[in-house]
């Protein structure tokens, strides 16, 4: 529950918002696992990110590719998941990719010095091109 | 203009939070779009902390969030009643270069709220905690 006071004298009490629950689609291709997150991923919503990672990575895919291209905000519990994410897959020999084109995520990566960790791709496609480059994932 | 934002402390207030913040500061065009998302970000990232130091607590007071915005700046305090930390005492992460970076899933909050922000100061006691961010505009 929210209430917002401000110097104009309103002081209402605002209750619950209806916030949009994250969503996780999950696609298979040539032995890969493709997460599509969109969404706000934050210590509310990151144990629903880590649960279908888990779900996923627990499948041991050769790779994983993570699109937050939908993701509307992402804070450090996020990114944390996201690190699990690359460990299991790491430790399962199998490869992780992310998929991100938005500037304000990509400068957090950028930030924590995850893209120096992590494989950053644009689109899909991109994280494909050695994989598969045949796929039309816009029709996926 | 000034305001206040009072957060019941449960993380799903988060969102509304951060919506709440964003309907204060986009019509008074405080901050530039991405500037707004690094504040935003940085306000979240205080607000989660103070949460999670109301429930080590054991209170449900409200997490206070406090605007200002100025002429030449913008200022969000994120107050909280929690038990205090001593900031000089939270730990840096292994280098990016170091295998054991990726064990480290937490923690990056603090750090992310000084890098975003072009003022971050964090004080803290027995009776709670206010982290003060400040964006030039």
């Amino acid at each position: 529950m929210i209430r917002q006071a401000s110097c104009f004298g309103c002081f209402g009490e605002l209750g619950l918002q209806s916030v949009s629950q994250p969503t996780f689609e999950v696609a298979h291709h040539a032995g890969w696992a493709v997460m599509r997150v969109s969404g706000e991923i934050d210590m509310a919503t990151a144990p629903q990110l880590r649960h279908h990672v888990v779900t996923v990575t627990t499948d041991t895919p050769d790779g994983l590719v993570l699109d937050l291209n939908s993701v509307d905000f992402i804070d450090s519990t996020g990114l944390g998941v996201i690190v699990g994410a690359a460990r299991r897959m790491r430790m399962n020999d199998a490869d992780f990719r992310i998929v991100c084109a938005q500037a304000h995520l990509v400068d957090l990566f950028r930030i924590t010095r995850l893209s120096e960790v992590l494989d950053l791709f644009e689109t899909l496609e991109e994280a494909f091109v050695d994989i598969d480059p045949t796929v039309d994932w816009a029709g996926a | 203009m000034m305001g206040e934002i009072l957060v019941h402390p449960t993380f799903d207030q988060l969102a509304p939070m951060r919506a709440q913040l964003t309907a204060m500061l986009e019509p008074e065009h405080a901050l530039k779009t991405e500037r707004l998302q690094d504040l935003r970000l940085a306000v979240s990232e205080a607000t989660t902390n103070a949460i999670e130091a109301h429930g080590r607590a054991k209170t449900e007071v409200p997490v206070k969030v406090s605007v200002s915005i100025t002429k030449n700046n913008v200022v969000v305090k994120i107050t909280d009643r929690g038990t205090g930390f001593d900031p000089s005492k939270l730990t840096a992460h292994p280098p990016v270069t170091d295998p054991k970076r990726l064990e480290y899933e937490r923690g990056l909050g603090v750090s992310l709220m000084r890098t975003l922000t072009d003022g971050c100061d964090i004080s803290s006691n027995a009776k709670g905690t206010t982290v003060t961010l400040t964006m030039l505009r």
